[in-house]
């Protein structure tokens, strides 16, 4: 019996070492797998970025016609230009909406509404994109021609409002934990020298979490501009740069979703679809470091 | 020092420093702590009393902005050079001010310490449950509910069930530091008494914000006051009308701290 | 309310004691101001989720005439145009599961590394900034890669395995992040008294701190389980298909190298791809992806609500 507990014993000495380095090997794997997101999708991309595309063509035309017989085009403007305007419909929309939300949520309402209302708020984040695709398609689409009297629905004001009826949950919730951050002290000092408590939001909580808002506004951006599946199903589908919300656009993550499947494997054009890929990878990624940047802000200062 | 030149040294101390992000918590302390005594330790907050228990026990270690320089030894082997931390830990029982019921049954949080150390006989743990919480004084109340969690105890209680834990891996030395601050008088004397009773076992280091305490308890006292060591003597010098140190003095009967 | 106080008059004046709390017109305005705020935040949260609560109720009758077991149970037939959701509901259960076989552990482990073992270092720092970044990282990006890596490099061509791993790398962010968050729940406290026991750093994790975080892990999980099932643009390359029929009496009809329907890539076909579907079908399928997820994150808030309710400090 002794025996096999020192063996045990033994054993749990020589596992130990081999469990740590495991647990290290996971801790970096997201690192490996940042790199190795980059990697693969420039490494399909890569064969045409260094052989014939004409990279400033590429970034500033908008002309993209990748299947044409006799005349092909491959120009992003357009695409860049609608995912910028739908995210930026998206967003004129949301950040008032979102931030009211998370003020109300925070400051104005009592527990059990509360509690209520971010169990909503949780439960709308979880809606698939594909069925926000779907009620745009179906119920705003009909709406929009209805109530805007124009012939299509299928529109960036579709899309955008579809994205930020999506974004909505996170800016809610991230700016609400940026005013629940805000410590009681400050508002309890407000309120005893007289302060409402809306007074109390404009003087106090807005100065003081206003980073923590921003990055949470950054967050909902970070969405909208990577969103797929609900903006190809709403916007219309048409390579267009946009002149009013009533213009059919097309985004840059569309484009991929619409044509991947179509083109030629190792063709040019399957090969620019990576390069746009890389390009929206560099887009999040900088979204995503300046909201990173901000919130360290944040941290320090608190 | 009197009575202290036969007795075994269980713990040396030498040139100890200990910096925070440079900021000095202990400079440069040498004193020794013999076997099967109690070793009071007074003077005030901030004075580095706690920092001093974990370069002792190398929880040092997890404060990733502290270094320490000079050597601890326990029975003559420098505590820096020992390769398996663990096993040093398990020679010394920590008690930290708050008592700490970890959430688990009061069983499983005295039978913790001995099932990392590789026991897993049901009988010897059984035996051992028994006997550290005897010792801690915390047996008749516990013993019909072994199985109920240990977070849910009193504070007192939870103090106590500390110590069985402190107790349970069965140390050469007991470090308690300033274990009365978070429970009542009543059961801070039967903790006293504990001590009492222990002290024929293992070397006790008590660190105390409550001079009276050393007083009863300890057999010597050191007094550190900001982070430097003033004097550590025989209690019937230190607590006398004259000790070395004119500080010491003052400290002890109430005229400052 | 306690701000009506106002100090507009010196106190010795004051002979009814009444007068003391009377409104001036300064604080009425204030008050008037502090209803108008609160009213037009409640307004905005309304507008915010009531015309979505319409538009999931809308859904619902839309899809009520097909609604049935029978829905559940059948392949789709007739080029999409008649039958049920069989094939289509199957396939994400298998992605599902394997993605988070996968994004799981290494998850749960990788924030056991970022919150147990790691330092504030600058290594550290670009670890967590990583995570952050694929979290961030566009859904189709993730398509892509699973194309590039999994489907091409891999070899593992258009299957069950390759869109899960894709999902798996897509969730791994997500469950780093909700489980740092339940092992940091885990008061210090309960660390330090085990380290100072001689308990090694992996003892006090398995002893102490997986224990007492599991259920805040489990809950972080159960809502990755319904992210990975409504997500389409992440499967549509890598291994979601038009059509392909399967047993219907069979819940292994799914091999690990086999193509695969799924019920979002199925909405997204019905409604963009092909004419001529009845409405039914399509709302039919809508709802169901809509409940099936919201049903996954109802019980992941229940089991959150009930956890909480029996904290064990």
């Amino acid at each position: 019996m002794k025996i096999i507990t020192n063996v045990f014993h033994q054993l749990g000495r020589w596992c130990e070492p081999v469990i740590e380095g495991i647990i290290r090997l996971c801790g970096i794997s997201a690192i490996i797998f940042v790199f190795g997101i980059f990697f693969f999708v420039f490494r399909e991309g890569m064969g045409f970025f260094f052989g014939g595309l004409d990279i400033v063509e590429f970034l500033t035309s908008p002309e993209w016609y990748p299947t044409s017989v006799s005349n092909k085009r491959y120009g992003v403007l357009a695409l860049v230009a609608g995912t910028f305007s739908v995210t930026a419909l998206a967003m004129v929309l949301a950040v008032p909406f979102g931030l009211g939300a998370a003020i109300f949520v925070s400051e104005f309402c009592g527990p059990k509404l509360k509690e209520t209302l971010k169990i909503v708020i949780e439960l709308l984040a979880a809606i698939p994109s594909v069925v926000w695709g779907f009620i745009g398609l179906t119920v705003m689409n009909a709406l929009i021609i209805k109530i805007f009297k124009v012939p299509i629905g299928l529109t960036m004001l579709n899309g955008g409002i579809i994205l930020s009826l999506m974004s909505v949950p996170i800016i809610v919730s991230i700016g609400e934990d940026a005013l629940k951050a805000v410590p009681d002290s400050y508002r309890e000092a407000a309120e005893a020298l007289g302060a409402t408590r809306w007074q109390v939001v404009y003087r106090v909580l807005l100065p003081t979490a206003k980073n923590g808002l921003l990055a949470a506004v950054l967050l909902g951006v970070g969405r909208a501009v990577g969103e797929t599946m609900a903006v190809l199903m709403t916007t219309g589908h048409a390579v267009n740069m946009p002149l009013g919300p009533f213009d059919s656009v097309r985004t840059l993550t569309a484009t991929i979703a619409a044509e991947l499947g179509e083109a030629a494997v190792g063709s040019d054009h399957y090969r620019v679809l990576f390069i746009i890929g890389v390009l929206l990878f560099s887009i999040t990624f900088i979204v995503n470091f300046v909201t990173d940047l901000v919130i360290k802000g944040i941290r320090e200062k608190a | 020092m009197a009575q202290t030149s036969n007795a075994t040294k269980k713990i040396e101390i030498a040139d100890l420093t200990v910096r925070y992000d440079g900021l000095e918590a202990l400079k440069g302390i040498s004193f020794d702590i013999y076997e099967n005594e109690i070793l009071g330790i007074i003077g005030p907050a901030q004075s580095g009393k706690t920092t001093l228990l974990k370069t002792i026990n190398r929880t040092i270690e997890f404060e990733p902005s502290a270094a320490v320089s000079g050597s601890v030894k326990i029975d003559g082997t420098d505590v820096q050079s020992i390769r398996n931390v663990n096993q040093l830990r398990r020679r010394i029982g920590m008690v930290f001010p708050l008592p700490v019921g970890l959430p688990m049954s009061i069983y499983d949080n005295v039978a913790f310490a001995p099932r990392t150390a590789g026991i897993r006989k049901r009988s010897e743990l059984d035996e051992l449950v028994e006997r550290c919480l005897q010792q801690a004084a915390l047996w008749d109340e516990v013993k019909d509910r072994l199985n109920s969690l240990g977070t849910k105890l009193s504070g007192g209680q939870q103090q106590r069930l500390t110590i069985a834990r402190a107790l349970s891996h069965q140390p050469e030395i007991l470090c308690l530091d300033e274990f009365s601050i978070a429970v009542d008088p009543v059961t801070t004397m039967r903790i006293e008494d504990i001590l009492k009773e222990l002290r024929s076992q293992i070397t006790i280091i008590l660190v105390t914000n409550l001079v009276q305490q050393a007083r009863r308890l300890a057999d010597r006292t050191a007094f550190i006051f900001e982070s430097e060591l003033i004097e550590i003597d025989d209690n019937d010098v230190i607590f006398s009308d004259s000790p070395a140190h004119r500080l010491t003095y003052d400290y002890v009967s109430g005229n400052f701290g | 309310m306690a701000t009506d106080i106002t100090p507009s008059s010196s106190p010795t004046e004051i002979t009814d004691p009444s007068l003391m709390f009377t409104a001036t017109e300064q604080s009425r305005k204030k008050q008037l101001m502090e209803n108008i705020a609160r009213a037009i935040f409640f307004v905005m949260t309304l507008l915010m989720i009531l015309p979505l609560v319409l538009i999931v109720v809308y859904l619902f009758v839309k899809a009520a005439p097909v609604l049935s077991p029978e829905f559940l149970f059948t392949n789709p037939a007739k080029g999409m145009r008649a039958g049920g959701i069989w094939a289509p509901l199957l396939g994400p259960i298998y992605i599902v599961i394997t993605s988070l076989l996968v994004s799981a552990p290494i998850g749960v482990l990788a924030a056991v590394y970022l919150n147990e073992y790691a330092r504030a270092s600058w290594f550290t720092r670009i670890i967590n900034l990583a995570v952050v970044n694929l979290a961030g990282v566009p859904s189709i990006v993730h398509a892509l890669f699973g194309v590039g890596a999994f489907v091409y490099f891999a070899k593992m061509g258009r299957s069950v395995l390759a869109a899960s791993l894709t999902l798996a790398i897509m969730t791994l962010p997500v469950i780093i992040a909700s489980t740092k968050e339940a092992l940091n729940a885990v008061p210090m406290a309960f660390r330090e008294a085990c380290w100072n026991t001689g308990a090694t750093r992996w003892q006090t994790i398995r002893g102490i701190v997986l224990p007492n975080s599991i259920s805040g892990i489990l809950t972080g999980i159960i809502l990755q389980v319904s992210r990975a099932a409504g997500e389409t643009a992440p499967i549509m390359f890598t291994g979601a298909v038009f059509f392909k029929a399967i047993s219907e009496r069979d819940v292994f009809a799914y091999g690990l190298f086999d193509r695969f329907m799924a019920l979002s890539m199925h909405l997204y076909q019905l409604s963009t791809q092909v004419p001529g579907v009845p409405e039914a079908l399509e709302y039919g399928t809508a709802v169901v992806l809509l409940g099936a997820v919201l049903t996954v994150n109802a019980l992941a808030i229940v089991l959150r609500v009930y956890l909480r309710s029996r904290k064990r400090w």
